[in-house]
């Protein structure tokens, strides 16, 4: 771990953050509203942005042995499952996150 | 209605992010400890960056060393619909005074849930303000708390933490499924899950982030222009 650039990484994403955040505060204050095209891309992209993360946290996952992609595709399932059946986000990260690492430790070692 | 009645209430309307922030933000020092992240650092992140999903994704960041311009663009497309939040609030906090900038650092995906219907503001604007910067410094204690202790946590007990990164998975997956049920947005949804795939495939897995966003972008301003530019 190099201790520098973890400490500019730090920065430069919670600048990022906070410059988002601010951004529209000082853009449209006042009079000036957004225009319709703008608030259509934040009406649909939480929904999108979603769906890539998850692919994000997949892209590792290989096809070549089971191990290397039926915990993640397992786990998935129960974690879904489990939020439509409790609706419980809570529950439904920590079933999973448990099933998870019960199959990758002891399951598909 | 006084202070401590105004106190009341925002403690009252943050109680149901209380679980999941502190339960999240365990996750999140439990993850920087087993990566081999001293407490200082994770606290540091909490304090200062607060965004729950970003943070997970710094994690990944920070081991794998990117460059300071991939952690800038990857912020800039996790947090993209902070832009989205802010542009809403821009006339419930027009009349807010020194407290504004602490409101908007503040605003994550579940303060703005809590705090997106002014209806339920005190009617003074001094009192309003205090109440929305109070629901947000107990959203953020509440952020840091959970943090702190998930670095001690990892720091104290030794357990085989193999796995435990797909908490980050996990969260998105919930919170894929609650859009499902909740929106009649499953075809921005499927937008997203189809553009990553198709550019995980051509791109490989260290490149495909940039053109997701970018094909995400204009496939949505596609679907935008077939309308004839109104939605709905």
């Amino acid at each position: 771990m190099n201790e520098m650039h973890s400490v500019i990484l730090i920065a430069v994403i919670a600048a990022v953050t906070m410059i988002l955040r601010f951004l529209p505060f000082l853009i449209f204050s006042g009079k000036r509203e957004a225009p319709k095209y703008v608030m259509f891309l934040g009406d649909k992209l939480p929904y999108a942005i979603i769906g890539m993360l998850i692919i994000y946290c997949l892209r590792s996952v290989s096809f070549g042995a089971v191990s290397g992609w039926l915990p993640s595709f397992l786990s998935i399932i129960v974690v879904a499952a489990l939020h439509v059946w409790k609706r419980n986000t809570l529950l439904s990260i920590i079933g999973g996150t448990f099933v998870y690492m019960f199959l990758v430790q002891a399951v598909f070692v | 209605m006084n202070t401590k009645t105004i106190v009341k209430k925002a403690f009252l309307k943050s109680l149901p992010v209380m679980a999941a922030y502190v339960i999240l933000g365990m996750g999140f020092g439990i993850l920087m400890d087993d990566k081999g992240y001293a407490p200082v650092w994770s606290i540091a992140c909490s304090v200062l960056i607060f965004a729950g999903s970003m943070q997970y994704v710094t994690v990944d960041l920070l081991v794998t060393a990117v460059s300071p311009v991939h952690a800038a663009v990857m912020t800039l497309m996790v947090n993209a619909r902070h832009l989205f939040y802010g542009i809403s609030m821009i006339g419930k906090y027009k009349n807010m005074g020194k407290l504004k900038p602490y409101l908007i650092f503040g605003l994550t995906d579940e303060t703005y849930s809590l705090l997106c219907d002014d209806r339920d503001y005190p009617s003074e604007r001094k009192k309003a303000e205090l109440y929305c910067f109070l629901v947000t410094l107990f959203d953020h204690s509440y952020w840091v708390l959970g943090t702190v202790l998930g670095a001690v946590i990892g720091t104290v007990m030794e357990f085989n933490s193999e796995g435990i990164d797909f908490s980050m998975t996990a969260l998105f997956v919930t919170v894929f499924v609650e859009q499902w049920l909740t929106s009649k947005e499953q075809r921005s949804s499927l937008t997203g899950i189809g553009a990553a795939v198709i550019c995980l495939v051509i791109f490989g897995e260290s490149n495909f982030l940039i053109p997701t966003m970018l094909l995400i972008t204009l496939l949505l301003s596609l679907s935008y222009r077939k309308r004839g530019g109104l939605d709905e």
